[in-house]
């Protein structure tokens, strides 16, 4: 009787799920989505806790209060540009969550059969996503260096560690009885993910954290398979294949392959290629930078990961601010990988206050640069490289840029010359129509608002 | 426990129903559904509570759980919180001011 009612509350939890999802594809039904998702949450919750072989409410009370305690200020007090950090922290929390019931299961049941593969590929999934995204966690939180970090023979050595992984996975799945292959085989997968995330770099972040977002889910549809809960298969399927999608859409907009990411190692490859001679630059002040601004008609603001760094995102509100006060038309052209996760751009710009209807997609905006005045580039680099278009031999040749050099001046804040992750000198500063504004982008943003401001007082 | 495969056919309805769901959410979104989906994947909490809470539950399964019901907690809590705080920053321009 309770267990049919479980199963009730469960199909109303997925349907909730689904409907969450569903909501979340415009930001005008989104906030109703995630409601949505969280009464689906708490039905489920509810449902579990009333099965009959649930009896133990003490620990699991104990446990909701800390997980509480520890999840509350988690999501208040992040800063936003601390977004991607977060989103892999949390690919940890549930990868490991995953990975820790399989583990219980196994040693409690020790099941046998396809129940035993489901498992194993839970474990498997759940540990090495444990480990690989604690090791994005410590690259986008620099605790390690964010350059890729390679070494001879990397690709074989991680191939091998995988393969005999998958092999001990393999003779649990046959002899399930076989206690002592259990622990290598835990070991193995939290090696993989260490090796895994070695060399990739920051640019390649985005993919790797939608891929473990991926991987994560994944392991909860597994464990579906494993406890034969239906919940668990729908919740962890929608999951899975959300990861998958981001991180498609990511190596598209870089023009490269799965593959290509996780095996690449980018920066490093690259990073004796293409050092081009001295060349001479134009530079402007942010004086010039303000009386061009101003007399332009349409301006496009090219964001990207060092506009994060800097945290130049609120001076970027107030420019915006003041043009638009004048009449002139600000856009701003969100590339696909630009910053550390899938839409991070978008989340910053937000957080200034920049009305979302002046973010524009890559697809919908390349065309009106070549009507625009101004071309602002505020801490992109690759994603903004003409050689991407016209230069065969680049690395990066095919990748889909912003076409910022179409606008009639282009403008880049930026520290030094030095050359963007790909290692590839940019050829974009170098043009005629391009004024170098070097500098840290906060401050710059700051001398440029300034001008603005007291030629308003005038 | 025996293996269903009607569950197989739930896991791939399921995964071809995500594919059509999140492609069509805007790019402009991309980040909060993220956190949302990481907070659905937080379903978890559904096998580690059947872990912990199962009667007479063995030590190594009782901590395990614990920690398991713990993490997806964190997970679920602030996956839920911190997308919505992200969705409540979207906002359309304003109506001009006089």
């Amino acid at each position: 009787m309770t267990e049919n009612a479980v199963q009730l509350i469960y199909i109303v939890a997925a349907a909730a799920f689904i409907l969450s999802l569903k909501w979340m594809s415009a930001p005008a039904t989104a906030r109703r989505g995630v409601l949505t998702g969280e009464l689906g949450m708490l039905l489920a919750i509810v449902g579990t806790l009333l099965r009959h072989e649930v009896v133990g409410y003490q620990g699991i009370l104990i446990a909701f209060c800390l997980g509480s305690a520890i999840g509350v200020p988690l999501a208040y007090l992040m800063p936003m540009t601390a977004v991607p950090q977060r989103t892999a922290l949390s690919h940890a929390f549930g990868a490991l969550a995953a990975a820790l019931i399989g583990t219980a299961e196994y040693y409690k049941h020790t099941p046998h059969g396809l129940v035993m593969v489901a498992l194993a590929t839970e474990v498997l999934l759940g540990f090495l996503t444990f480990t690989g995204s604690l090791m994005a966690f410590g690259k986008l939180q620099e605790l390690l260096p964010g350059r890729p970090i390679t070494y001879r023979g990397q690709n074989p050595v991680n191939l091998t560690i995988l393969g005999l992984a998958a092999l001990a996975g393999v003779l649990l799945a046959i002899h399930p009885e076989q206690t002592w292959v259990f622990p290598i085989f835990m070991a193995l997968a939290l090696v993989f993910g260490v090796l895994l995330i070695l060399p990739i770099g920051g640019a390649d972040m985005p993919t790797v954290i939608a891929l473990l977002n991926s991987y994560a889910g994944l392991s909860a549809a597994a464990m579906g398979f494993a406890l034969d809960n239906k919940l668990l298969i729908i919740a962890g399927a929608l999951d899975g294949s959300s990861g998958f999608i981001l991180s498609i859409v990511m190596c598209r907009a870089m023009n490269r392959s799965f593959t290509n990411v996780l095996f690449g190692a980018f920066g490093q490859v690259q990073a004796s290629a293409a050092h081009a001679a001295e060349r001479p630059v134009r530079t402007a002040t942010a004086e010039d930078a303000a009386s061009i601004l101003e007399s332009a008609r349409l301006v496009i603001v090219a964001p990207g990961y060092g506009m994060a760094v800097a945290q130049a995102q609120h001076k970027l509100r107030e420019l915006y601010d003041l043009l638009s006060r004048r009449g002139v038309d600000v856009r701003f052209a969100i590339h696909p990988v630009a910053g550390r996760m899938p839409g991070h751009m978008n989340v910053l710009l937000a957080e200034a206050d920049i009305p979302y209807d002046k973010l524009y997609e890559m697809e919908d905006i390349n065309s009106e640069f070549a009507q625009a005045d101004v071309a602002l580039v505020v801490g992109a680099n690759d994603v903004t490289n003409p050689a991407a278009r016209n230069d065969r031999d680049s690395p990066i040749y095919g990748m889909p840029i912003l076409d910022v050099d179409k606008a009639r001046t282009v403008m880049v804040i930026k520290r030094s010359l030095s050359p963007g992750f790909a290692g590839i000198d940019n050829d974009l500063y170098y043009m005629e129509n391009t004024l170098m504004l070097f500098g840290d982008a906060k401050s710059f943003l700051g001398g440029i608002v300034k001008e603005l401001g007291a030629a308003v007082r005038v | 426990m025996r293996f269903d495969e009607a569950t197989l056919f739930v896991f791939v309805l399921a995964a071809f129903l995500g594919f059509e769901l999140i492609r069509h959410v805007s790019p402009l979104l991309h980040t909060p559904l993220m956190s949302l989906t990481n907070a659905i994947s937080a379903i978890a909490v559904v096998g580690a509570i059947l872990i912990l809470g199962e009667k007479d539950a063995p030590a190594l399964s009782r901590v395990l759980g614990f920690v398991a019901v713990t993490a997806s907690t964190i997970n679920l809590v602030s996956g839920f919180l911190i997308t919505d705080r992200m969705l409540k920053m979207f906002k359309k321009r304003e109506p001009e001011k006089p």
